[in-house]
């Protein structure tokens, strides 16, 4: 493991968002995450760590701008800077995109070290997206990470992951990460049919920094590369806008869960 | 290799290597070990590795009757010397471990102390016989220890304890967790709440009840009784079962 990691305290956060399993919405976290901290008018870079399968710059809606890449500024054949992407939308937001036509072996630990190194220098935060896995990407993308943020589905198979996971990141001595619950359904907790956030702070015993609930709008807004943290309406959006005011430091309260009301009426309540 | 005798518990039984002494200074050490720790051995059985040494049936013969002495069966010798290989056919001795036909000497398998081994060999021969984990163990994680383990905090499910000896976890125990690993049934797990995926004890296997999960946690303490493994909550006055 890379050295230094975490050594610089004044300048840039460095969160990696990771899971273990694949498809809970880590990309997506990181896009309106990225989005949410951004509007808060934090400078912000995002970085896609999962080499060989890139999607950040999709849900972002920067493809089509992308020149060079992470592998680029690693092999040296641009600098920093040239690879990254500033955000049409909102001031002070880049990305990072990841290669598409190599694969995790092209990245060290200690080169996403150096990177983010180089950018905490000048940026307010700097969001990594890790692939899935307990591999080498997923050792690449929390190398340089001041914090680990976990994201979880409420089903068993995600939470028995991201149990492994907060294992290997407390090992690493990263500290203890904290907790995104993902894609969570009021009517099917109510029912008894899903974990509800007790469950799955019951195994995994660390802090709770969001819940975001199911929103059609997430996936329709990532096809169209428009996090759904920049629509007002969406819930899912409000969910993630608040996750980033706790990462900041305010304190926003949580919803109440156990309601059995619809999840509009719910979130009136608690942000209205 | 040592100077004088070594004896290990192995999977199969008693490894007994012989050093580099005369054999005569080889079979003082031998009964004098055999003596001082003879309820250890009683009723088990040995395999000695002879190493490059030649021992004619005759020497292997007092080998075999000072250990028949002390209620141990030799079963097996291993050698480089094939006049020694061949003295041990010609007594219908085994030249070989089953399986691997490994040599003894030199491989470390404190892992694998004999099904028969009481705990207290085990002790002396692991030096430190607990290891105390704090902390909770997470899915992936695997504590493996021939002595008696201890966790203060939960084994959630995914991870797994692999005990030779007794398993004690201040905490849920969600997880897997094998007691007597290498054949002891009197050992015990005991947890403030014990709803294991699986919880083995020696060479037996049971999972929690189903549903067990909604009532209000006791601690328990599971053992091997009448040829089953069963959990007995623990309460003030219990007194266990050592």
């Amino acid at each position: 493991m890379a050295v230094g990691a975490t050594s610089l305290n004044n300048g840039a956060r460095v969160i990696t968002i990771t899971s273990g399993k694949a498809g809970v919405g880590k990309t997506t976290a990181t896009a309106n995450l990225g989005v949410a901290l951004a509007q808060l008018g934090n400078k912000v870079v995002v970085i896609d760590a999962d080499v060989g399968l890139r999607n950040l710059d999709l849900v972002m809606g920067l493809e089509n701008r992308i020149v060079y890449d992470l592998v680029d500024v690693i092999e040296g054949r641009c600098k920093l800077r040239q690879a990254m992407i500033r955000d049409k939308r909102l001031e002070g937001l880049h990305l990072l995109p990841a290669a598409q036509t190599r694969d995790k072996t092209a990245v060290s630990p200690s080169d996403m070290v150096l990177i983010c190194d180089d950018l905490r220098r000048e940026q307010d935060f700097v969001l990594i997206d890790s692939p899935a896995g307990i591999e080498r990407g997923f050792r690449n993308a929390i190398a340089p990470a001041d914090r680990v943020i976990i994201i979880t589905n409420p089903e068993v198979s995600s939470v028995r992951d991201s149990d492994r996971i907060v294992g290997l990141v407390e090992a690493d001595e990263k500290g203890a990460p904290s907790l995104i619950v993902n894609r969570l359904k009021p009517e099917m907790i109510a029912r008894g049919d899903m974990l509800d956030i007790g469950d799955i702070l019951d195994v995994l015993m660390i802090e709770l920094i969001g819940i975001v609930p199911e929103d059609e709008q997430v996936l329709v807004a990532a096809n169209h590369g428009q996090p759904a943290a920049l629509e007002d309406r969406s819930v899912a959006g409000q969910a993630f806008r608040n996750i980033a005011r706790r990462i900041v430091g305010e304190e926003i309260p949580f919803m109440p869960l156990a309601q059995e009301r619809g999840l509009r009426g719910l979130f009136k309540r608690l942000w209205g | 290799m040592n100077a004088t005798v070594s004896i290990k518990g192995v999977r199969d039984g008693l490894a007994i290597a012989l050093g580099e002494c005369p054999l005569d200074v080889l079979m003082d050490d031998l009964a004098h070990q055999l003596a001082t720790r003879e309820r250890f051995f009683q009723g088990g059985r040995a395999a000695v590795d002879a190493g490059e040494r030649e021992l004619g049936p005759a020497d292997l013969e007092k080998i075999s009757d000072l250990l028949a002495s002390h209620g141990i069966v030799l079963w097996a010798v291993l050698s480089e010397h094939a006049g020694t290989q061949d003295a041990a056919r010609r007594l219908e001795l085994g030249t070989r471990l089953p399986g691997s036909g490994v040599e003894l000497a030199g491989s470390d398998r404190r892992l694998e102390p004999p099904p028969s081994a009481p705990s207290e060999q085990r002790e002396a021969e692991n030096g430190s016989d607990c290891m105390l984990v704090r902390g909770a163990l997470r899915s992936g994680r695997l504590v493996q220890h021939p002595g008696h383990v201890v966790i203060i905090g939960d084994v959630n499910p995914g991870a797994e304890i692999v005990a030779g000896g007794d398993v004690l976890v201040w905490g849920r125990i969600r997880g897997l967790v094998h007691a007597g690993a290498y054949g002891d049934q009197n050992a015990l797990v005991c947890a403030l709440d014990l709803a294991p995926t699986q919880l083995r004890i020696a060479e037996l296997i049971t999972v929690s009840p189903a549903g067990s999960g909604d009532v209000e946690p006791v601690p328990e303490q599971a053992s091997i009784k009448d040829g089953r493994i069963v959990a007995e909550s623990w309460s003030p006055g219990y007194r266990g079962r050592r």
